[in-house]
């Protein structure tokens, strides 16, 4: 019983994680149809840099202190992947809208450079993020059942991350502004909003997430140069499975990959539920080619 | 007039792009018609001799492999401050293998036929190993290779400089078995390795009276071992063997101790963590979980002191030296006194030379043998200690004889062919 | 297609002038050069699958890598069996199989050589009925479609007994009886490949010439004008697809016994967005930017990896930028921008000295 119970927590926990990496790609895929093959590395700067500030710490504040360098990390992640976001969309994005298939291939030039920009910085090994104390251990439901601190952490920070977005997109200026803008560039470039500054901000915020994914990530994983490339593929299949451009549908996309994949590999094994889990992916989108949640459109080249 | 700025960058862009195109291209034509002018001349003519040296730099296995391949250059050196091998100094050509056994096979055969060096020293993974081996067979080179691995293998143009399976997986599953109990979980990374390697420890166990109780297998890059770990604690298996590779063994050891399980709980070993990896891992991870090796930086002998304070002098103080480090270091060695005794650098004489050599290695002494030509060494047994160093808990009293095809071993008959 | 008419466009005549050079190439380089560019050509001859669906059809695939592996391991698998002699073959024993599997069976005789081109056209035939008569399109088929890829390395990994797994299939020893490592056999190789190029190159020209390949193109800038012009864009679709896959299917084969393995690697992700990149740089949509894409960037990568390992990705990065965002027509595009420059300036002058009195 212990072993099913844990397992349904297992699948929450995978889908968690799949959501918080592909809500970046929900703002900047979804939103802004820009497909951004550099979103893992992004997730990887968000990693590094947790290790700057892990490092900070330990070098040079008191060790009582160290446990909470996490709360400095995740902000310092989300700046140091938006200020990239920025970056790049100002240099190469800005050249793309509407060029969603070169998107791709600039993109992923961007990611083979910032890998081993990686590499050069943080030389080619993994590097270790100790995670705080206070996320060590789990709770203890009784003993054959415990879930582990960190990854009630990460779907915490999931609930966050979406109340933020849902506010920012839906209850602010600033969200109706993006919306405007992606609805119809030119009408809301005549009614004022200027379009160049709303679409560096939303991408910088979009990559901003991918990072606070990647600090969250090092309390799981390996930190290194290839972090992202493990992620990129099933982050694309969520949102496209999801319905692109729609918020709720990568909680969907991210819920049934993630339980998914986990129940498939614990009746079978990892290989064959990941081959599966896509398979099945790709049989569904022959059916229901826009996903999940569909935003229903007049317009017929999209 | 921000259009006209963007003609103006999208003109000036394209023709860098050109300009770097074509001087690139000449570069690398100025490069080959170098190369191609000294490979007419025979090697033991001339006042060097040319070494290969041919790793993965980049992608996925650079972050194993470039150590190794410092630990070459080094041992290179060393050998030239010396006054090189019969007299002549070592010339190095560095290859890239880019952890793609496609490129790894051109470059062999680049090194071969268009430098023809005298011995290559170079490859980690078996899929690299395997796809240059009929390359080096072919052109009759010579391979030095520094990594242990599955076995079931003896090319006469190879030598292993590393453990063959009955010099680190048999006896460390025989230790498991008296020490820690008779319930394994074998849990791997799916390719070749893993799955030989489990092939054998699940045909030793069935013959010493232990039991399988699980065995997973995940694709490379598998970020999340929950279910697994959930499998394993179903199972409540006496040691877990691991063979994951890479990253995996990350994410793995983090979420097994978030899942409440420590060495106390449940003893892991594994046969591809070394130093270097435990780094990445994170000590505080997995403390007091076992590894079998022939070689740990705390090893204690006086070569494994100055050979440890040498690289570290050479590549900075924070890198460590770990067992496939000091194989690739004593390969260099190996074959330059084989060299040495054959006055020659060919290489069906080095290879005859080469027969029951003996080197005093930071590991101890290891000696080749003639009939496979690969290493006797002493097998070790160590934990994982806090601040990452890995302690010697035990080790065979004399090198073992190496045995790729298990021949000597009863309940080994099948396994081979 | 007339001699006349085919010598006509500047593309066949650049193309004219490359078969020629690559037939005499034997005469100026090591045997070693020469098995190196017999690879790269089996690479030009992958970027002209590529640059038929790309280029003209505008459908994006980043999974290419699969069909080019399943050509390269059926012919792998043939050449593994004639090396085994009648036996097992070798990683089969080693993975505890103890009898051939039926997968296998087929191979022992060169006629299962038609499956280098069968495999690819059923498999692109089922991809692409599924997903053409879905509309599923752009973005989504080219992350389809990399999921296929990542689906397919998983699986030729994870079977080991079957497919070799990582280490893939190697060891090959001869072809129709003739030894691999010998020179001879070599040059054979390389010519046989420069034979594949000219037929491929002149099966893609033709169908592009001819009303399929305008329609291809109208369906790459306006699929749904297409439709309502009372076209079906779909089973055009599939058609080019199919061709294509088939394309890279011997291309893989070609590349086989040259390099001498064929492993999962060579059929991933990543090798599959290289592919595109040769076609980008060469430029989209002309063929001839193909072939010159595919054999310069394998070039520069030998070329450039040999000395600087590590600058090589930031080179191949910075290729992918700039060749999409400044010259999305590739090197083709521009030498075409320069040479009308030209052209139009010699005519410029020759009407200046006409008439020298305009002021």
């Amino acid at each position: 019983m212990d072993t099913y119970l844990l397992q349904i927590f297992n699948g929450i926990s995978v889908s968690s994680i799949f959501m918080l990496a592909a809500l970046g790609l929900a703002i900047t895929f979804g939103l802004m149809k820009i497909i951004n093959m550099a979103h893992g590395e992004f997730i990887m700067i968000g990693a590094y840099a947790a290790y700057v500030i892990q490092n900070i710490f330990s070098q040079y504040l008191p060790a009582s202190i160290f446990d909470f360098y996490f709360f400095i990390a995740i902000p310092a992640s989300f700046l140091a992947a938006g200020i990239f976001g920025w970056v790049l969309e100002r240099l190469v994005i800005c050249h793309l809208y509407g060029r969603a298939l070169d998107s791709i291939l600039a993109t992923w030039g961007v990611s083979l450079i910032l890998q081993q920009l990686a590499r050069s910085i943080f030389g080619a090994p993994n590097v270790d993020v100790k995670s705080p104390d206070w996320l060590n251990g789990a709770l203890l439901i009784h003993p054959g059942l415990q879930l582990p601190y960190k990854r009630l952490f990460i779907m915490l920070m999931v609930i966050i991350c979406m109340t933020a977005i849902y506010y920012l997109m839906y209850r602010s200026n600033y969200g109706r502004k993006i919306r405007a803008v992606m609805q119809n560039r030119a009408m809301a470039a005549s009614l004022g909003i200027n379009t160049r500054k709303i679409d560096a901000y939303t991408f910088a915020f979009g990559s901003g997430l991918a990072g606070i994914a990647g600090c969250a990530l090092t309390l799981l994983g390996s930190i290194g140069p290839t972090l992202g490339t493990n992620y990129i593929v099933d982050t694309f299949m969520v949102v496209v499975l999801g319905g692109v451009g729609s918020l709720w549908g990568t909680i969907a996309g991210g819920f049934l990959i993630g339980t998914g994949n986990t129940t498939l590999e614990f009746l079978t094994d990892a290989t064959l539920g990941k081959v599966l889990i896509f398979t099945l992916v790709i049989i569904f989108l022959q059916w229901r080619p826009k996903g999940l949640f569909t935003i229903n459109s007049r317009s017929l080249d999209e | 007039m921000n259009m006209g700025l963007f003609a103006k960058m999208r003109k000036s862009a394209s023709l860098a792009m050109t300009a770097l195109f074509i001087s690139s291209v000449f570069l690398s034509g100025c490069g080959n018609s170098q190369t191609s002018q000294s490979s007419g001349s025979s090697t033991d003519s001339k006042s060097t001799i040319k070494v290969g040296v041919l790793h993965s730099l980049s992608g996925t296995m650079a972050i194993s492999e470039v150590s190794v391949k410092d630990a070459e250059m080094m041992a290179i050196d060393e050998i030239n401050a010396k006054g090189g091998v019969l007299g002549k100094k070592l010339e190095v050509v560095t290859e890239d293998g880019a952890s793609d056994p496609a490129v790894f096979a051109e470059k062999a055969k680049k090194l071969l036929q268009q430098d023809k060096v005298a011995t290559v020293f170079g490859c980690w993974t078996s899929a690299s190993r395997k796809a240059v081996l009929p390359v080096f067979e072919s052109n009759n080179g010579l391979l030095w290779y520094p990594v242990q691995y599955e076995g079931m293998e003896s090319s006469p143009n190879i030598f292993y400089t590393g453990a063959a399976p009955n010099q680190q997986i048999v006896p460390a599953v025989d230790w498991l078995l008296k020490n820690k109990g008779k319930k394994f979980f074998l849990i791997g990374s799916d390719y070749v390795f893993p799955r030989t390697a489990n092939k054998i420890i699940k045909a030793e166990l069935n013959a010493e009276g232990g039991q399988v109780v699980g065995e997973e297998y995940t694709p490379m890059g598998h970020t999340d071992y929950s279910t697994i770990i959930n499998k394993i604690k179903e199972e409540k298996p006496d040691v877990v063997f691991n063979t994951l590779n890479g990253d995996s063994n990350v994410a793995f050891f983090k979420q097994l101790k978030d899942a409440g399980i420590t060495s106390k709980d449940l003893i892991t070993c594994s046969v591809s963590i070394a130093e270097e990896e435990v780094r990445g891992i994170g000590a505080e991870n997995m403390t007091g979980q076992l590894v079998s090796w022939n070689y740990y930086q705390t090893t204690n002998t006086p070569e494994n002191k100055t050979f440890v304070a040498n690289y570290k002098a050479r590549y900075g103080q924070d890198r460590v030296t770990d067992d496939p480090i000091e194989a690739a270091y004593d390969a260099v060695y190996l074959w330059a006194a084989a060299v040495e005794k054959a006055g020659s650098t060919d290489v069906d004489k080095v290879k005859e030379a080469a027969k029951g050599l003996e080197f005093k290695a930071p590991e101890g002494t290891v000696k080749i043998e003639g009939e496979n030509q690969h290493l006797w060494k002493t097998v070790r047994i160590g934990e994982v200690q806090a601040d990452g160093s890995i302690k010697e808990i035990w080790s065979t009293p004399d090198p073992v004889r190496p045995d790729p095809y298990l021949k000597t071993y009863d309940w080994a008959k099948g396994l081979s062919n | 297609m007339t001699t006349k008419t085919f010598f006509k466009t500047p593309a066949n005549r650049i193309f004219f002038v490359i078969i020629l050079l690559l037939l005499l190439a034997p005469l100026f380089l090591s045997v070693f050069r020469i098995n190196l560019l017999g690879k790269f050509i089996a690479y030009a001859i992958l970027a002209l699958g590529i640059d038929l669906i790309w280029g003209y059809t505008g459908i994006l695939s980043l999974g290419h890598g699969v069909f080019f592996g399943l050509g390269a391991y059926a012919m792998g698998m043939y050449l593994k069996m004639e090396a085994a002699h009648g036996r097992l073959p070798d990683f089969m024993s080693w993975s505890g199989l103890e009898k051939l599997p039926a997968l296998w069976a087929p191979f022992s005789s060169p006629l299962s050589l038609a499956l280098i081109i069968i495999i690819p056209a059923i498999l692109a035939a089922i991809i692409g009925f599924l997903t053409f008569k879905n509309r599923i399109r752009g973005v989504y088929f080219s992350i389809l479609s990399q999921a296929l890829s990542l689906i397919f390395v998983i699986l030729f990994i994870g079977q080991q007994a079957y497919t070799g797994g990582t280490n893939g299939l190697t060891g090959f020893r001869t072809m129709f009886g003739l030894p691999l490592a010998a020179d001879n056999t070599k040059y054979l190789l390389y010519y046989a490949a420069i034979f594949f190029l000219v037929i491929v190159y002149l099966y893609c020209r033709f169908l592009v010439s001819h009303r399929l390949g305008k329609i291809l193109m109208a369906i790459r800038d306006g699929e749904n004008r297409v439709r309502f012009s009372g076209y079906n864009p779909a089973a055009y679709k599939i058609f080019v697809y199919v061709s294509s896959a088939v394309i890279a299917g011997i291309a893989g084969a070609i590349f086989v016994p040259q390099v001498g393995i064929i492993s999962p690697a060579e059929m991933g992700i990543v090798p599959s967005i290289e592919m595109v990149i040769w076609v980008a740089i060469g430029g989209r949509g002309t063929l001839i930017g193909a072939v010159i894409g595919a054999i310069l960037v394998n070039g520069l990568k030998s070329g450039i990896s040999e000395s600087f390992p590590e600058v090589w990705s930031y080179f191949l990065g910075l290729a992918f930028i700039i060749v999409v965002i400044f010259m999305p027509e590739g090197l083709i595009g521009l030498v075409k921008k320069y040479s009308t420059r030209i052209a139009w300036r010699v005519k410029k002058e020759k009407t200046a000295e006409k008439s020298p009195s305009i002021n």
